[in-house]
């Protein structure tokens, strides 16, 4: 459903993937762990064109993206509609409410009228736990209230695939249980999943793949069993002794 | 001073008189301030702040004739007093067939000039609006238009009334300039009036009045829009 191949990101000198080869299928709930500077959250914004990649090709279900050449800015749209994003720093949008936050993107991209977008809105937000905050803004919410928004604010959009960049990481430990408990319901409806996370109970209970980069390529993939208590490759070792 | 004072209170005939000329006067200055000095505000303030909006971007466009184009016109309107650029366009331009009324060369004059001093106040609020906001909106699916539209305009605008409201309230004394080029708002009514009785120190004091009572009822304003705008913050 995903397929990453020869995907290569270059920041002035510096190569920060080195040429990724990645499947993934549809259903299934991939986390990408590494040290910090391993690319794994570059190979995320390339997947949703945030970065854009020095080369390669990047296709989710039958919609190809080919950076050999220049790629069109209509076709980059339509590409982006297909992943939905979660941010570290959530990036809500301060002058707007949870709802409206959440209905911005069904109204104003996929001009859908009002009724509709807020009834989708309001739904979304019940099913994160914030039914009775939709006219909150983001000032009056905790991290982990508005990190929930920002998931519905990406579900809205009825994306093939959810990405998430480290969404628990600039979290209090004790709201990191929520975003947690969202995204493992959302693994649990069978959505496609790539999550950058140092939270290794969730690789370990919601994922069905675990893969380890270091220095811009993929050093070992696979199910979580396996990687965590019988790794292949040395790196892989060191790094998970290193967290754990 | 004391000269003036007592040559009002000594004698009461003077006394009535400046009365008189102060009553007299009040409606001819007001008149001018609310036919010519506030639209004439007002006007070129939206047009300028167009102008600035669009100049901003062009400064942080990444095509480079945008660029230069913008940096131009901000350094040449903030090079050259305001005054003279009144002048080239009233006095100047029909030497080479441009003929301009003179209420239109005024709002051209100001509305170039308000463009570009507030032009640099847009470009740092667009700027101050963190990178993270423009990847939201793009990773929705939204296009750079919508996104400055929707997302970081809306933003900037917050930080940017305290700094728009000093423009605003400094090109409401500005427009006193525009009696140089025949334009008739408050200051060149004022200028008319005193010519005819030459009590200068009063009825220039009555205008002086009348421009802070303006700009006072403005500084409320922007109070009241910051109180809204700050809600969410």
């Amino acid at each position: 459903m995903i397929s990453i191949q020869g995907l290569y990101k270059q920041f002035g000198n510096l190569e920060v993937l080195k040429g990724i080869n990645l499947e993934v299928e549809k259903g299934n709930v991939v986390v990408i762990i590494g040290p910090s500077g391993s690319g794994k959250t570059t190979m995320l914004r390339c997947l949703n064109v945030l970065e854009t990649p020095t080369k390669g090709v990047i296709s989710i279900e039958g919609n190809t993206l080919d950076f050999s050449g220049t790629v069109p800015k209509k076709n980059i749209a339509a590409f982006r509609r297909l992943t939905g994003m979660v941010f570290q720093s959530y990036n809500l949008f301060p002058h707007k409410t949870a709802l409206e936050n959440v209905m911005e993107g069904p109204l104003i991209v996929k001009n859908e009228n009002k009724d509709t977008a807020r009834k989708k809105a309001q739904i979304l937000l019940e099913k994160v736990g914030l039914g009775d905050k939709i006219d909150f803004y983001p000032a009056q919410l905790s991290g982990g209230q508005q990190q929930r928004v920002g998931i519905a604010r990406a579900l809205a959009m009825e994306p093939k695939v959810m990405l998430f960049d480290e969404p628990t990481s600039a979290l209090d430990p004790e709201l990191v249980g929520e975003v947690l408990k969202v995204m493992k319901d959302l693994a649990n409806e069978g959505m496609t999943m790539m999550v950058v996370t140092h939270e290794m109970r969730f690789a370990r209970e919601a994922a069905n793949e675990v893969i380890f980069m270091d220095q811009g390529v993929v050093i070992e993939r696979n199910n979580p069993e396996e990687i965590f208590t019988n790794p292949k490759e040395e790196r892989t070792r060191k790094f998970l002794n290193m967290i754990q | 001073m004391k000269m003036y004072l007592n040559s009002i209170f000594a004698d009461p005939e003077r006394t009535a008189r400046l009365m008189d000329i102060a009553q007299s006067s009040f409606l001819p200055l007001l008149k001018g301030a609310i036919f010519y000095t506030i639209p004439l505000t007002i006007i070129t303030f939206i047009v300028g702040l167009v102008l600035a909006i669009l100049t901003a971007l062009a400064r942080i466009s990444h095509v480079k004739v945008f660029q230069i184009i913008a940096r131009v016109y901000v350094s040449a309107i903030r090079g050259t007093p305001l005054l003279v650029q009144l002048f080239i366009i009233f006095y100047g331009l029909p030497n080479i067939g441009i003929i301009i009324d003179s209420y239109i060369a005024a709002v051209i004059g100001f509305s170039l000039s308000v463009g570009a001093y507030t032009s640099e106040i847009i470009r740092a609020a667009i700027l101050s609006t963190p990178k993270g906001q423009w990847e939201a909106g793009y990773s929705i699916g939204m296009s750079y238009p919508q996104v400055l539209r929707r997302i970081i305009l809306p933003q900037a605008a917050r930080v940017s009334i305290p700094p728009l409201s000093n423009s605003f309230i400094s090109l409401v004394k500005d427009t006193s300039l525009a009696s140089l080029v025949l334009v008739s708002e408050m200051f060149r009514k004022a200028q008319e009036i005193a010519a005819s009785n030459y009590e200068f120190l009063l009825v220039y004091s009555e205008a002086a009045l009348i421009y802070w009572a303006i700009c006072f009822i403005l500084s409320i304003f922007q109070q009241y829009f910051e109180k809204k705008l700050d809600r969410y913050v």
